[in-house]
C-alpha cells in the first residue's frame, strides 16, 4: 500500500514537500497526544478527538480565526519569497489596528460603505509604512531586517498602548472604544451561510489578498524582480534590477498585509475583540510565521495552513471542558512547526524510500525482461 | 595487491540523473592517474564517493585489497586518502603551520606542540621541494604556495592517495610547471595520485594512465604515452574536436568602447586598484586583457558594466558618454556581459532555465504586457535558445538552473548575452572550469560575434586562450595596463614576464 502511494508520487519537489509536511503534522499531533496522556490519562483520548473534530461544530468561527492568520501568513510568506524575514508582523498589525480603530471611532462623518473602506485602507497604509521603514534601513544602510522589525514591534506596542489609553479609551470596559456601526466590516450575506454570524468581509478581503499576492509573485514582472532579488541579490543587480527598490517594496507590501490583519480583527461590534492596554504583542502577528512556514510561503498553501490552525485552535477551545488547558493547542502547533523545521529530515527519508522503491522496481523489470 | 584503490562498478543515481553507471577506476601504487571527462561526466561524483561524501548505490570500493565502506571524509582521511580541493580550504589569518595542524592538533596537557609540528612540516617541505615557509600567514602567500600548503596538509596526515581536483585552474604558467614536478616527485616517493582535470596537455605531461568518463559511463582507461591527445579528447567528447582556434584575420572598424583615465582606489587603503587605465576596443576585434588573477581585472570590468559605481575617468560606448549610466541603461545601450562568477552574478540558480534566459529582458514588450509576464513567449524563446545553443538539461526550459552542469550553465549565459547582439561583449573567463567540447563551442561563438562586426573584450587567465583568441592583448598588472601586444609577434614567455610585472612596455594610445 505504502509502496503504491510512494510510487504514485514522483520525486517532484512539491509533492515531497506536501508529504513531509503531512508527516510533520501527524507527528506534531501525536506529540500533543503524548503530552495529554501524561497530563491526564483519563481524559486524553476524548479530548484529543475533540481537537480533531471540534472545528466542525462551527466552521464560521474557524474561518474567523483564520482570517487574520491568512493576512499575517501572507505577510511573512511574501517577505520570505523575496529573501526577507519579517518578524515585524505583530507591530505592523497593531499599528494597522490602531489606525483602523481611530478612523472608526473619530471620523464618523463618513457614510457606511466609505467609512469602513477608509478604515481598512488606513490600516493597510499604516502597516505598509511600518514595514517600509525597516525596508529602507535594509536597502540603504544594510541594517538587518530581523533586528529592525523586532524593534519596530516594541515601538508599535507602546505607541498603541498610549493611543488606546489616552485617545480611544472605553473606561467602562477598560479597552479601546468600539468603532461606529458604519465602520464595522459588513457581512455581505456571509451571515446567512455561517451561523452564528462571525465571518465578515475580512474573510473575502483575505481571499482577494491571496489571489493578488499569487498573481504578483507568479505572473508579473514585478514579482519576477522581487523573487530574483530574494534568490540572489548580486545577479539581480547584474541584470539591472533595482535591488534597493525591490527590498523596500517587498517590506512595504509585507507590512500592508499585516496592517490589514489589524483591520480584519478590530473593525467589529462591541462583542468582538478590542485593543487593551496590557502591553502584549497580538498573537496573530507572530503566528503568521508558522502559518507561512506550514504553507511553504505559497499563497494557496498559506490559505490552507491558516484554516488548519484555526481549526485546531477552535478544537482546543472546545477541549477545555475536559481537564486540560487550551495551551495544549499551542504546544501542538509549536511541535508541528518544530517538526516542519525538521522537514529536511523527513524529505531525506521520503526520497530514500522513493529511490529504494524505484530501484526495486527497476530490478524487477530487469529480471522480468 | 597490484592496486591501492579499486572502485568497482560504481553506480550513483540522483533524482533524474544517473551520475555514475558501473564505473570502474583502479589506481596503482605510485602512479599518477588522470580522471578526464566533460563537466557533468561524473568525475566529481566519483571522487566524492571515494572521499566518503556520497554512498554509492551499487558497486564496491577496495583500499589495498580490502573492501571498505567510506562513511565520511574523516574516514577517508583515516584510510590514507587526501584531497586538494579546487577551492582551497584555508584559514586566511592563520599561519601555514596552524592551517596544516588544524583538525589534527597534537598537544600536551592541552598545549599545542607547535615546535614539533613546524619541524615535521619543514622536513616534509624539504623532502618534496615544496618551498613552504611554516610561519608565513596564508593571506600573505601566493596562490601557488597556498596550494602547496594544501598538499602539505595531506602529507602531514600521512595520506598515501592524493586526489587533486582541477589543481591548475588558478595558477600561472610558471606555477603550473612547478606543480607538475612536485607531483612527479610525490609519485616517485610512492604516493599514488588521482588528477581530475580536463586539460589534456597536463595529462600528457605528468600522468601515467588516464580514465575517461562520458555522461556518467566509463569510456576507457588508457596508457597516456601510447595515446594521442586527439584520441583522448575524442573519447571524452564523443566526437572529433578541433584543437586551436580557426579564425579569419580581423576586419577592424570604428571604436566601440573607449575607456579614458579610469581609476579606482581601494576601500581600505591608499592603493589604487585601477590606475589611470585607458584603452579602446574596436568593431571586429577581440581585445584580451591578460594578467594574473587579482590585478584589477574584476574591478575594471565591474566599473565598465556598472556593478561598481563609477569613480574617476570616462567611459564611452559608440561615441556616447555612458559613464554615469545605470547597469540597466548600460545593458540596453549595447553591452553584453559574461561575468566572471556565474553563480554569484550570472545566474539566479533557483530560477528555471527560461527565467534565466530573460534575466535582463523580462520587461521588454516581447515578454510582458502591462506588467504581466507572457509565458508563451518566454518558454518559446527558451526552447529556441536551447535548440540553437544546444543547452542540455533535465526538464528543458523548466529545469532549475542549480541542477544543471557547469558547462550548460555557462552556455545559458553565453546564449543569453550573445542573442541580444550587443555591440560590446565583455567575456570574463568565459571558459573557466569547462571541458574541451564546451570551450571549443564558446570560442566559436565569441569569434562569430566578432565576425559579425561587434567588439569583444575578453578577460582571461588562460594563456592558451589569450594567445589563440585575441587580436590584441593588453596586459594588466597591479591595476595598470603595462603592455599592448600583437599576439602574432609575442610569445607566452614574454607575456608571462609582463604579467609578473618584471617587464613594462610602451602602451600606445590606440
Amino acid at each position: 500500500m505504502l509502496a503504491k502511494i510512494l510510487n504514485y508520487i514522483n520525486t517532484s519537489e512539491k509533492r515531497i514537500n506536501i508529504i513531509s509536511l503531512f508527516l510533520a503534522i501527524v507527528t506534531g499531533l501525536l506529540f500533543g497526544l503524548v503530552i495529554m496522556i501524561i497530563v491526564s490519562p483519563r481524559d486524553s483520548f476524548p479530548a484529543f478527538l475533540t481537537i480533531l473534530t471540534g472545528g466542525f461544530r462551527d466552521i464560521g468561527r474557524v474561518l474567523e480565526i483564520a482570517t487574520p492568520l491568512i493576512f499575517t501568513g501572507l505577510s511573512v510568506g511574501f517577505a520570505f519569497k523575496t529573501g526577507l524575514f519579517n518578524i515585524g508582523a505583530p507591530g505592523q498589525l497593531m499599528i494597522g489596528a490602531i489606525s483602523a480603530i481611530y478612523i472608526g471611532v473619530r471620523v464618523t462623518f463618513l457614510p457606511a460603505p466609505i467609512h469602513w473602506i477608509v478604515a481598512v485602507l488606513c490600516a493597510g497604509l499604516a502597516g505598509a509604512l511600518w514595514g517600509a521603514i525597516p525596508g529602507i534601513l535594509k536597502a540603504y544602510r544594510n541594517v538587518n531586517e530581523v533586528v529592525a522589525t523586532i524593534m519596530m514591534n516594541y515601538i508599535s506596542l507602546y505607541f498603541v498602548s498610549y493611543a488606546v489609553e489616552y485617545q480611544l479609551y472605553d473606561l467602562k470596559n477598560a479597552r479601546s472604544l468600539t468603532v461606529a456601526k458604519s465602520a464595522q466590516l459588513p457581512y455581505l450575506g456571509l451571515d446567512k451561510i455561517f451561523t452564528p454570524n462571525t465571518v465578515n468581509f475580512g474573510f473575502i478581503l483575505a481571499i482577494i489578498a491571496i489571489v493578488i499576492i499569487y498573481i504578483i509573485l507568479e505572473k508579473t514582472t514585478f514579482g519576477f524582480e522581487l523573487k530574483a532579488v530574494g534568490f540572489n541579490q548580486h545577479s539581480s543587480k547584474y541584470a539591472g534590477v533595482n535591488d534597493k527598490k525591490g527590498i523596500i517594496m517587498a517590506m512595504l507590501i509585507s507590512g500592508l498585509l499585516s496592517g490589514l490583519a489589524g483591520a480584519a480583527i478590530y473593525l467589529t461590534d462591541s462583542f468582538g475583540r478590542h485593543l487593551e492596554t496590557t502591553e502584549i504583542l497580538i498573537a496573530e502577528g507572530f503566528n503568521g510565521i508558522p502559518v507561512a512556514l506550514i504553507g511553504f510561503s505559497n499563497p494557496i498553501g498559506i490559505f490552507f495552513s491558516a484554516i488548519f490552525i484555526g481549526f485546531i485552535e477552535l478544537g482546543g477551545f472546545y477541549m477545555q471542558r475536559y481537564d486540560l488547558a487550551p495551551e495544549i493547542i499551542d504546544i501542538i502547533i509549536a511541535s508541528i512547526i518544530y517538526f516542519s523545521a525538521l522537514l529536511i529530515l523527513f524529505r531525506g527519508i521520503i526520497i530514500r524510500l522513493l529511490k529504494h522503491n524505484r530501484f526495486k522496481h527497476k530490478k524487477r523489470e530487469e529480471e522480468d525482461g | 595487491m597490484e592496486y591501492i584503490i579499486e572502485m568497482l562498478n560504481i553506480t550513483k543515481v540522483f533524482p533524474g540523473v544517473i551520475a555514475n553507471e558501473k564505473v570502474t577506476l583502479q589506481l596503482r601504487k605510485g602512479e599518477i592517474h588522470a580522471l578526464l571527462g566533460e563537466n557533468g561526466a561524473g568525475k566529481s561524483t566519483l571522487m566524492s564517493i571515494l572521499f566518503g561524501m556520497y554512498q554509492p548505490d551499487e558497486g564496491i570500493i577496495k583500499v589495498k585489497g580490502n573492501e571498505v565502506v567510506i562513511n565520511d571524509p574523516n574516514h577517508a582521511n583515516a584510510l590514507g586518502i587526501g584531497m586538494v580541493h579546487q577551492h582551497f580550504k584555508l584559514v586566511h589569518n592563520f599561519t601555514v603551520t596552524e592551517n596544516i595542524i588544524l583538525g589534527k592538533e597534537d598537544n600536551k596537557l592541552g598545549f599545542l606542540k607547535t615546535k614539533a609540528a613546524i619541524h615535521k612540516i619543514q622536513s616534509l617541505s624539504d623532502k618534496y621541494k615544496l618551498k613552504v615557509a611554516p610561519n608565513a600567514l596564508i593571506s600573505e602567500i601566493s596562490v601557488g604556495m597556498q596550494q602547496r600548503v594544501e598538499i602539505l596538509k595531506m602529507l602531514y596526515r600521512d595520506s598515501e592517495i592524493l586526489i587533486f581536483d582541477e589543481p591548475t585552474a588558478v595558477l600561472t604558467p610558471q606555477e603550473i610547471s612547478e606543480l607538475m614536478s612536485i607531483m612527479k616527485q610525490l609519485s616517485k616517493e610512492g604516493k599514488s595520485i588521482i588528477l581530475i582535470t580536463h586539460k589534456l596537455n597536463e595529462i600528457k605531461k605528468v600522468a601515467d594512465r588516464c580514465t575517461i568518463l562520458r555522461k556518467g559511463k566509463l569510456v576507457s582507461t588508457v596508457n597516456v604515452n601510447e595515446t594521442a591527445s586527439e584520441k583522448m579528447a575524442e573519447m571524452m567528447v564523443g566526437r572529433k574536436v578541433v584543437f586551436g582556434v580557426v579564425k579569419q584575420p580581423a576586419k577592424i572598424g570604428d571604436p566601440v568602447l573607449k575607456v579614458e583615465n579610469l581609476s579606482m582606489a581601494s576601500n581600505n587603503s591608499e592603493k589604487m586598484l585601477i590606475n589611470k587605465v585607458s584603452f579602446s576596443v574596436n568593431r571586429g576585434e577581440i581585445v584580451c586583457i591578460a594578467g594574473i588573477e587579482g590585478n584589477g581585472q574584476t574591478e575594471l570590468v565591474h566599473l565598465i558594466t556598472g556593478l561598481i559605481p563609477h569613480k574617476q575617468g570616462k567611459i564611452t560606448l559608440n561615441n556616447k558618454d555612458i559613464t554615469n549610466y545605470s547597469i540597466r541603461e548600460k545593458t540596453l545601450s549595447g553591452i553584453g556581459h559574461i561575468p566572471e562568477d556565474r553563480h554569484k552574478h550570472g545566474l539566479v540558480l533557483d530560477y528555471n532555465l527560461a527565467y534565466n534566459l530573460i534575466l535582463q529582458t523580462y520587461f521588454t514588450a516581447r515578454f510582458q504586457k502591462r506588467g504581466l509576464l507572457k509565458f508563451k513567449n518566454i518558454y518559446q524563446f527558451a526552447r529556441d535558445l536551447i535548440t540553437q545553443y544546444d543547452i542540455r538539461s533535465g526538464q528543458g526550459p523548466y529545469t532549475i538552473v542549480r541542477s544543471m552542469s557547469g558547462g550548460n550553465q555557462q552556455k545559458t549565459i553565453v546564449a543569453r548575452e550573445i542573442i541580444r547582439e550587443p555591440d560590446l561583449l565583455i567575456a570574463v573567463q568565459p571558459t573557466r572550469g569547462l571541458d574541451v567540447g564546451a570551450i571549443e563551442y564558446i570560442h566559436q561563438q565569441i569569434i562569430k560575434h566578432r565576425d559579425e562586426g561587434k567588439a569583444v573584450l575578453l578577460v582571461s587567465l588562460e594563456l592558451d586562450e589569450v594567445m589563440n583568441l585575441s587580436d590584441r592583448i593588453l596586459v594588466i598588472y597591479e591595476g595598470e595596463i603595462v603592455a599592448d601586444l600583437d599576439p602574432k609577434s609575442t610569445n607566452e614567455n614574454e607575456l608571462g614576464l609582463y604579467m609578473a610585472g618584471s617587464k613594462r612596455g610602451e602602451v600606445g594610445a590606440s
